[in-house]
């Protein structure tokens, strides 16, 4: 019907599914996303060290390349194995930590702001899928930064190494995949939790780096005066560096975690404890969301 | 006429207060008027139909669907415009009214189409591209309404639709209410304070107070039936006879203070027969209205009863 027709008339057309109800709320915020040229930018620029690591796997597998530069001991120099992969690791989810920063604050604030949110739930649509459709957002952000560049790496060494290779390190390919998927759900739910509470985006975004590092810092302090190693608890990168090593690993470790996300030997706390940490921050996380989404205000 | 909403001893309590209180009521009506003073319960009703708090006793039912179980069913047909601001401030409106309609089902393509018609029904064609941030108030109501009407919905909650508006705005707001009423496709339920809103809008009210019911009337029955109500002014020195001479015609009357005389008249009697008694009684009649029961008259007598319920 052409617009010039000044009248109501009712909807009788089809109507879409709950899933693609759900897609709507991640369409709308790519599209917002794709406007920002910063953030274009910096999405971009994540994925130059996930290629700096490919370029790197190629040049070890390929003599020529090695010859041709004039280093043919670098084989020697750069081992692709757990380190390497915790690395990148550790990079990829760092980048993960800006682009929440910067892309969380904005997904519920402005709908709390003006009282949007109660039209979202005025729809077949539940406070559950609203908070899965903004989590998307940043789960699909961050897996392209963090399992998906780096199974594709894995894939890459592997095809290149020769398949008994990926089959002696399948661990590392499982570790890749759900230690990022640990943090892209801590993240997710911290940046919308915050989102939620915290109305002024830059504050927001500036309390993700606090939680981040702060509390590194916070645990150290803990740890140097109490001459304990229990302060740790204190500290998210090593709750999760912990369990990263762990699911890299198993019981023979090696290695100390990833840049940024430390465990050192010596220094660990039970992974139990890890994991209720976790949760723990899950639990306040998925509190103060269900706090904040809600249709109507209670006012007492 | 089917049944658009039942209430059936439903009771809502917020923050450990009660709001509402036991309701009961089946409401048919194609437009229903939610009708009370602030902090009645209106709104909390408009807001447990759509299943934003959980009754604590009693169930609730649109269209013979239980909000409790049913409440994505029951979203799914309803059209809902807020009483406060809702909008996303750095969103364009038609942006904003497509979304709306996407997430209320509506394939993209159709959302799109109707955002835009939406817009150019409430009046805001010319500034559908600007960020609803910069609309004026009377331009948030239009985008609230558009955003309401967009997908089509068979119910349509309209919370203080003309809060804030200057008389021009009201009376474009209540117009277009009433454009959609006279429609036919959808029943509009109407919560206000203001008598005047319902009064122009509604043909069933649903009366609130301290969250319970305090009156409920049926306004179309009631202009009916108050078409024989007469109140008529006189001037003359038989005014006894002539009240007598009315009731011997099987009138009821009610005098009042300075020759005004209520009276209903008895099926056969005409006007003219009025004045034929009145001639004869040598009483003139200064004023002859027809008057009725106005929507004003039954909210003060809901109000009046002490505990809230009549």
């Amino acid at each position: 019907m052409a617009v010039y027709k000044k009248t109501y008339r009712p909807y009788e057309g089809e109507l879409t599914g709950p899933f693609a109800r759900l897609m709507v709320i991640p369409r709308y915020a790519f599209e917002d996303l794709h406007r920002s040229k910063f953030l274009n930018t910096f999405f971009i620029a994540t994925l130059i060290y996930p290629l700096i690591c490919a370029l790197i796997i190629y040049v070890q597998h390929n003599a020529s390349a090695l010859q041709l530069l004039n280093v043919q001991n670098a084989r020697g120099l750069i081992s692709i194995n757990v380190t390497f992969f915790l690395s990148l690791l550790g990079w990829q989810c760092v980048m993960a930590l800006f682009m929440a920063a910067f892309v969380g604050p904005g997904q519920v604030s402005p709908d709390l702001a003006n009282n949007g949110l109660s039209l979202y739930l005025a729809r077949p649509f539940s406070r559950l899928e609203y908070v899965i459709g903004k989590m998307s957002i940043l789960v699909i952000l961050m897996s392209v930064m963090t399992w998906i560049p780096g199974l594709l790496l894995f894939v890459l060494q592997g095809y290149l190494e020769g398949w008994s290779w990926m089959a002696d390190n399948a661990r590392i390919a499982s570790g890749i995949f759900f230690g990022s998927w640990i943090w892209i759900m801590l993240l997710s739910l911290m940046a919308l939790a915050l989102s939620a509470w915290v109305k002024w985006k830059p504050a927001a975004g500036a309390l993700m780096f606090v939680l981040f590092f702060v509390t590194s810092a916070f645990a150290a302090t803990i740890n140097a005066v109490q001459r304990t190693h229990w302060g740790n608890l204190a500290s998210i990168s090593y709750l999760v560096g912990s369990i990263w090593v762990q699911l890299f690993e198993g019981a023979n470790k090696t290695t100390n975690g990833a840049v940024f996300f430390r465990s050192p030997i010596g220094e660990e706390v039970p992974l139990w404890l890890c994991w209720a940490g976790l949760a723990l921050i899950v639990g306040i996380c998925l509190y103060m969301l269900a706090r904040k989404i809600r249709g109507a205000e209670v006012i007492r | 006429m089917e049944p658009v909403i039942e209430l059936d001893d439903l009771e809502v309590r917020l923050g450990g207060r009660p709001v509402l209180k036991k309701l009961k009521a089946t409401l048919t009506g194609r437009s229903i008027g939610l009708l009370g003073p602030n902090g009645a319960g209106k709104s909390t009703l408009l807001s447990t139909l759509l299943g934003f708090y959980p009754p604590c006793g009693g169930t609730a039912r649109v269209f013979g669907r239980d909000v409790r179980t049913h409440a994505r069913e029951v979203r799914g047909l309803i059209g809902y415009m807020p009483e406060n601001d809702a909008f996303i401030a750095g969103m364009s409106g038609v942006r904003f009214v497509r979304l709306m309609a996407e997430l209320a089902g509506l394939p993209r393509q159709h959302a799109i189409e109707r955002a835009h018609e939406a817009f150019f029904y409430v009046g805001l064609g010319e500034v559908r591209y600007r960020a609803l941030g910069t609309y004026s108030l009377g331009m948030k109501q239009s985008a609230k309404l558009a955003q309401a009407i967009a997908h089509g919905p068979k119910l349509l909650f309209l919370d203080e639709p003309t809060n804030g508006l200057d008389p021009p705005a009201r009376t474009r707001m209540i117009q277009l209410i009433q454009e959609i009423r006279d429609r036919g496709d959808l029943r509009l339920i109407l919560s206000s304070h203001l008598l005047r809103d319902v009064e122009e809008c509604c043909d069933e009210v649903l009366i609130l107070k301290d969250g319970n019911i305090a009156a409920f009337c049926n306004l179309e029955e009631e202009r009916r039936a108050n078409r024989r109500f007469l109140e008529i002014e006189t001037r003359g020195e038989n005014n006894g006879d002539f009240l007598a001479a009315l009731e011997r015609q099987g009138c009821e009357t009610a005098p009042g203070a300075q020759g005004r005389i209520k009276l209903v008249m008895p099926d056969g009697l005409e006007v003219r027969q009025i004045y034929e008694i009145a001639a004869a009684q040598n009483v003139q009649l200064r004023r002859l209205n027809h008057k009725r029961d106005s929507l004003e008259d039954i909210f003060l007598k809901a109000m009046e009863a002490a505990d809230g319920r009549l």
